[in-house]
């Protein structure tokens, strides 16, 4: 039988030698690398689940008055597309099943895809050759962002309007042109036209989904053409690269590391609540409420807006640029432009200009892994701060106050990490050396010094020493 | 009779050959693997779990009685999914064999492809004289033609700003609250916070939406456009914070006077935080500036009035946003 599917595959497109050498590509192995994977198999949950939720969605901003089972919105006006998501959670069997774990999905998702670029940037293997495959990655993360963005601000509940109206004040401070594009995209000033919540729709469930998928197959072809990257081994080298193959090897552990995020997500889907819409209540623009956090991803942003303090940019009373740009645009375009343009300043830093296959370990690069240790802790600091709000609820801690430390601490504490990072990978690569030595005079019988270098040798050694593969 | 023994004998050998016809060469395109029972009966068992607890997932669809259907729906479904990866994890762990090979690199760079493309590329082109202007030409048509096809998407919406100026609010113009009822100023406590509505309006518009509060007279200090804006100490705001556009739904009132002495606004999006009494400045946090004020009056039967509209452009700023005002 397998014969003979062979035999009409190959006849019918003759693609048996591709074939062949594309069931025994290699996949190095390690750990990290399965973070790629666990986003793309994010991916998969979403688009599965995404298409279920499709068939019940109203794109309509309609206005209506819920009567449906449940009690406590009886009665209340609120937007078809509101309605229609309460219906999906309350009356479609299944339905809160599906439309959790597409949300949980989302969140992994998104938590996958930073780890695997973390992944990425400490390890170099953005270098050449795969620096296209690096921006396509950086663009994918900010359509993703975006995408999820879209698909929770077209619910229309209260929260979803409050994240809404924050971009399009964001959008508003764009310089010069920010007010009459964001009228353009709403149909008017918000809350904008009817046809608004129609676009996030289409945006949502097609034009960001289709870009995402054409560039995560562009992505994967590319990773394939120029073959994984690996850490340095006894056989791994610049020109060999060592792996299981993709058949049999490598096809149960993916299709097994598949099975096993949609299973994880599905209980997630099914037994940890998130996003209870039908408790925010519909949105109208004259309603908000405290203690409203976004989706974790966008935390960084609301973190930038609350931090920074109120700055417009004026000419006597005449407006320029009003304080949203700066945290919630200036703020991630820095961001993303640091990720954008890395590898070139990288290479024009150091004059490295090589292909390279092997992968740096985060210590081989103090510059590289400090600059990112500095970036990362800069997002993450504001992310923190974001949350001050809720700090000052649960800990009593003065909302000002944190504030005000925030302000001074993203400014400092991230230059401070940035070297402490770069200081303790010189020190680890600096174990190694001597650790090297040692062993090199033991073997040569040198005792003296070896045992000299024993009591000089940096702590670090004992990670050199337990370093897989050695 | 030996005939047919004979016959039977070759047939079963013809059978029984078929079965056996090519006998595989030695050659094996993978390692072997060493039998391992236990981990195949382990991989087989999580094979049947994984079924059983789909199997499961149309029981709780279909049957009425069980309670909790989202739970044990991902229950089900989720545990499903785990045990197959756990089977398919033991299988390549034992069973299915293994192996670390090494492929070389692909080569840096095809020089001899890339030249030929090169070539290719260049030489199509040397039937043309004038090529520049060929270039040009290329390069009109093609731009000409994308920003055609672009031109349609201008309809989105509206370009200019007109719009955002625009609020429902006019002189003598009652306040009223979400249900349409109209606020008397005998109803505003001090200490409380009220959203008011023009009568009649969209309340979803940004420039409709106000809060209403009550201060002693003597704390007001209202000056310069907004002097006079109060209705006996009554005063509203846009609800509609400058920053970020979120609604301003938190009301500090100054019951402490020795710690928080003045009133605050507040939105509780990034907090930034306006003073009430003194026109809505704003005293802390990221807003740029400073609320829209409505001035208020009271009419013959107590009912509060619009008496004009916002002295400022309600909502989050853009590029230019004071250079107009919202018309009276």
């Amino acid at each position: 039988v397998i014969r003979r599917a062979v035999r009409y595959v190959d006849s019918r497109t003759g693609t048996a030698p591709f074939l062949r050498k594309a069931l025994r590509y290699l996949f190095p192995d390690h750990w990290s690398f399965l973070l790629g994977e666990v986003a793309l198999y994010a991916f998969i949950v979403l688009v599965a689940t995404g298409v279920y939720l499709t068939f019940f969605f109203v794109d309509s901003h309609q206005d209506v008055v819920y009567h449906g089972p449940y009690a406590p919105l009886q009665g209340q006006h609120m937007s078809e597309a509101y309605r229609s998501v309460v219906d999906i959670s309350t009356t479609v069997k299944a339905g809160l099943l599906i439309r959790q774990t597409h949300h949980w999905a989302a969140n992994i998702f998104l938590a996958a895809v930073i780890l695997h670029l973390f992944r990425v940037f400490f390890t170099g293997a953005f270098r050449k050759p795969r620096d296209l495959t690096w921006l396509i990655g950086v663009t994918m993360l900010m359509l993703a962002l975006l995408e999820a963005y879209a698909g929770y601000s077209m619910v229309d509940d209260l929260m979803s309007g409050m994240g809404l109206v924050i971009g399009y004040a964001v959008g508003l401070s764009l310089p010069f042109v920010g007010a009459n594009v964001m009228g353009w995209l709403f149909h008017g000033p918000f809350p904008g036209g009817a046809v608004l919540i129609p676009r996030l729709y289409i945006v949502h469930v097609l034009i960001f989904p289709i870009l995402i998928g054409t560039l995560l197959t562009v992505h994967l072809v590319l990773v394939a053409l120029r073959h994984h990257t690996q850490f340095r081994g006894r056989r791994q080298t610049e020109r060999t690269v060592i792996g299981v193959p993709l058949y049999p090897g490598q096809t149960p552990r993916s299709l097994g590391l598949l099975f096993a995020v949609t299973g994880v997500l599905f209980l997630l889907g099914g037994l940890v609540q998130i996003n209870p819409i039908w408790l925010w209540g519909p949105f109208h623009t004259y309603v908000s409420t405290n203690g409203a956090q976004p989706d974790w991803y966008l935390g960084w942003l609301i973190g930038g807006l609350r931090l920074m303090p109120g700055f417009d940019v004026t000419i006597d009373h005449y407006t320029l640029i009003p304080g949203p740009f700066w945290g919630g645009a200036l703020f991630p375009m820095i961001v993303f432009g640091f990720l954008y343009f890395w590898p070139y300043l990288e290479r024009k830093l150091t004059g490295d200009v090589a292909t390279h296959n092997l992968l740096d370990r985060p210590r081989d690069n103090p510059m590289r892994t400090g600059v990112g240790v500095g970036m990362a802790t800069w997002v993450f600091l504001v992310f923190v701060a974001g949350s001050s709000d809720r700090v000052q609820v649960l800990f009593n801690l003065s909302y000002t106050g944190q504030i005000w430390f925030y302000r001074v601490a993203v400014l400092v504490v991230p230059v401070v990490a940035g070297f402490v990072a770069a200081w303790v990978c010189r020190q680890l690569v600096h174990g190694e050396q001597v650790e090297f030595e040692r062993r090199r005079a033991e073997a040569e019988g040198r005792l003296e010094l070896a045992s000299r270098l024993d009591d000089e040798g940096s702590p670090w050694q004992t990670v050199y020493m337990n370093r897989p593969g050695r | 009779m030996s005939k047919a023994r004979d016959l039977l004998l070759s047939g079963a050998v013809l059978l029984l050959g078929r079965r056996r016809r090519q006998p595989r060469p030695d050659t094996h395109v993978l390692p072997p693997v060493p039998e391992q029972p236990r981990a195949e009966t382990a991989s087989i068992a999580l094979l049947f779990l994984a079924a059983l607890s789909a199997a499961a997932f149309p029981v709780v669809y279909f049957v009425h009685a069980i309670p909790a259907k989202t739970q044990y729906l991902g229950l089900s479904i989720g545990l499903a999914f785990l045990f197959f990866a756990a089977a398919l994890v033991v299988a390549a762990q034992t069973v299915i064999p293994t192996e670390e090979l090494a492929h070389e690199y692909p080569p840096d760079a095809h020089e001899d492809d890339e030249e030929y493309l090169a070539d290719l590329v260049e030489e199509s082109g040397k039937g043309f004289t004038r090529r520049r202007l060929f270039k040009l030409g290329l390069f009109s048509a093609g731009g000409a033609l994308g920003a055609a096809a672009l031109i349609p998407a201008v309809s989105f919406g509206p370009l200019g700003v007109k719009e955002f100026y625009g609020t429902p609010w006019r002189k003598g113009r009652r306040l009223v609250d979400e249900d349409g009822k109209p606020f008397r100023a005998a109803d505003i406590d001090e200490k409380a916070l009220y959203t008011a509505f023009p009568e009649g309006a969209d309340k979803e518009e940004q420039g409709a939406p106000v809060v209403v509060i009550r201060l002693p007279r003597s704390s007001l200090e209202l000056s310069g456009r907004v002097e006079g804006y109060d209705a006996n100490g009554i005063v509203a705001y846009s609800k509609i914070c400058t920053h970020a556009g979120c609604a301003i739904s938190l009301y500090r009132a100054p019951l402490f006077a020795p710690d928080e002495p003045r009133p605050a606004l507040v939105c509780p999006c990034h907090y930034s935080t306006f003073d009430p009494s003194d026109g809505g400045t704003v005293t802390f946090g990221p807003a740029g500036r400073r609320l829209p004020m409505l001035p208020l009056s009271i009419d013959g039967n107590g009912e509060l009035r619009a008496r004009g509209n916002f002295d400022d452009p309600v909502g989050p700023s853009w590029w230019g946003v004071r250079e107009r005002r919202p018309s009276p």
